[in-house]
């Protein structure tokens, strides 16, 4: 359950680095919004990541 | 006190400079997916995308030419490092000794850390473009050679010192570090590309081939560059890690491996990082290129800060490091071989030293595709005596691992083929002009023949022949 948990979050740290500039390129998001949601997505999974890999292995 | 934790564990390092890796310690072939993927989706990447922009490169040369060179490269590593290392599992630089003897394994050492302190060294001077981005210093040009500002010095020696006392902590820690970074480097290069296209025209995906040939690869050279065709990217994806797989440096790497098969887990790091890496790199330089008006300025930190904000930034910092974080460990391992009763994390602390230091000459990436072309054409006369040594001289009737079975200090033939092979490879710049991104080739095919033909040289009589089996 916990595994799950770390999954998803250190995912969506990922999804937020790479969603942002998709919208921006289809020109549904400003560049400023785009850099900000991307700065959360690494500290999602920087923060996460190493505790989700841990749990995984 | 935490000093004396600190001591303690890098004690504990255990690397297995002198003896075959434990079946315990084996990693499978994901292991090496993800340290290939990051290591290979790293700072040079940075700066190897955008020179192929610079050298007018045009987009379907860039595309087929990586396709088919990153390919290359990966079967090197698949069929002629990974099963030798497998089979001996002993770092390259304790089977080079066995080869060519302690003496000329050496000076190949001192030739290949210096050579891997280079290579880490443009690394951490790519990071510190990123890290100098809120001190506002200036940024080295095309042009530069040397260290432009102070400030510039002292950013690319606090850069130096973090990442050295990463790669002081082992093999371990380094691929730690990379596999947690390398799937977040990925995409990060690969969003800010996608972010910055519609500022060159870009609105659909149609769009983009034809605004790839008129406005990011347009086959057209920046002012004072050399012009790039198929055949210059070919070889240089295929030989840029020449010192790796054809060279046989990541025998060292390999012999972690359970399997051969392993070898071609190198492609998550080519196809992705010498595929995807550079063409992202190549399309935030032409946008660079575009905003500045051709501007000579070359500094990866504030072109990905450009297109990602703080993560660009962080994405180029952290891509120097994983580079540079196994490159000076390469370097850590080279030295200790030369000494082997030194410690390893005390070994690689110099190295770091050097590697800083190094970093703080701007030469080091603004040439990095002729570095890169010269480091591998350096010691990949090794790998290919390695190779045949390995193979074929068993097979002819001669003895391979000559000089520990002879107990020479120097295996001749080996020294020889070296040097004459160096010397080939110069005639052949020099006297038919051939440029030095090509020159591995037939250069590898002048070590084959000089190694067999010199062994047959040197190696003693039929009769000591039988009585050294």
């Amino acid at each position: 359950m916990k595994k799950t948990a770390l999954g998803i979050l250190a995912l969506s740290g990922l999804a937020l680095t790479l969603i942002p500039p998709v919208l921006v390129f289809t020109g549904s998001l400003s560049n400023q919004a785009q850099k900000t949601f991307m700065a959360i997505g690494m500290l999602l999974w920087f923060a996460i990541a190493p505790f989700w890999i841990k749990r995984a292995q | 006190m935490i000093l004396d934790k600190l001591t303690a564990r890098l004690e504990s390092v255990q690397e297995y400079e002198k003896e075959p890796v434990p079946e315990s310690k084996l990693k499978g072939w994901r292991s090496f997916l993800g340290m290939y993927a990051g290591e290979h989706t790293a700072g040079t990447e940075f700066v190897i995308g955008p020179l192929f922009v610079a050298h007018g490169v045009g987009a379907g040369a860039l595309v087929f030419g990586l396709l088919i060179g990153n390919l290359l490269a990966v079967l090197s590593w698949a069929f002629l490092c990974a099963p030798i290392a497998v089979k001996e599992r002993i770092t390259l630089y304790f089977k080079l000794e066995k080869i060519c003897g302690k003496q000329l394994t050496l000076v190949y050492n001192l030739v290949n850390a210096l050579m891997f302190c280079f290579l880490a060294g443009s690394m951490i001077a790519v990071s510190a473009t990123a890290v100098g981005i809120p001190f506002n210093i200036p940024m080295a040009k095309l042009t530069d050679w040397l260290p432009g500002s102070p400030s510039w010095v002292l950013i690319v020696l606090a850069v130096g010192a973090v990442t050295t006392l990463i790669a002081t902590l082992g093999y371990e820690q380094v691929s730690r570090f990379a596999n947690i970074a390398s799937p977040w480097m990925i995409l990060v290069f690969l969003a800010a590309a996608i972010a910055v296209l519609p500022e060159l025209g870009v609105k659909s995906v149609s769009d983009f081939w034809p605004v790839a040939k008129s406005s990011i690869w347009t086959g057209t050279p920046l002012e004072g560059q050399s012009k790039f065709t198929f055949w210059h990217v070919m070889f240089f994806a295929w030989f840029c890690n020449m010192a790796m797989h054809i060279g046989m440096a990541d025998l060292s790497i390999f012999r972690y491996a359970k399997s051969w098969k392993s070898g071609f887990a190198s492609a998550g790091g080519m196809y992705v990082g010498h595929y995807f890496a550079w063409l992202a790199s190549g399309i935030l330089y032409a946008v660079f290129l575009h905003k500045s008006q051709n501007s000579i300025e070359f500094a990866p930190g504030p072109i990905a800060y450009y297109a990602a904000g703080i993560t660009g930034a962080a994405c180029v910092i952290v891509a120097g490091w994983t580079t540079a974080n196994p490159t000076i460990y390469r370097a850590g391992l080279a030295i200790q071989a030369i000494m082997p009763n030194s410690k390893t994390w005390k070994v690689t602390l110099i190295v770091g030293l050097i590697t800083t230091t190094a970093a703080c000459f701007p030469a080091l990436v603004m040439r990095l595709l002729d570095f890169v072309a010269l480091y591998g054409l350096l010691l990949m006369p090794m790998g290919a005596i390695i190779f045949i040594d390995f193979y074929i001289l068993p097979k002819l009737g001669m003895k391979g691992e000559f000089a520990a079975k002879a107990g020479l200090n120097i295996n001749w033939a080996a020294a020889g083929t070296w040097v004459l092979t160096l010397a080939a490879c110069l005639f052949i710049n020099y006297a038919l002009g051939v440029e030095i991104f090509f020159l591995g080739l037939p250069g590898w095919f002048v070590a084959v023949v000089l190694y067999i033909g010199l062994s047959y040289f040197f190696q003693p009589s039929k009769q000591l022949k039988t009585r050294l089996s």
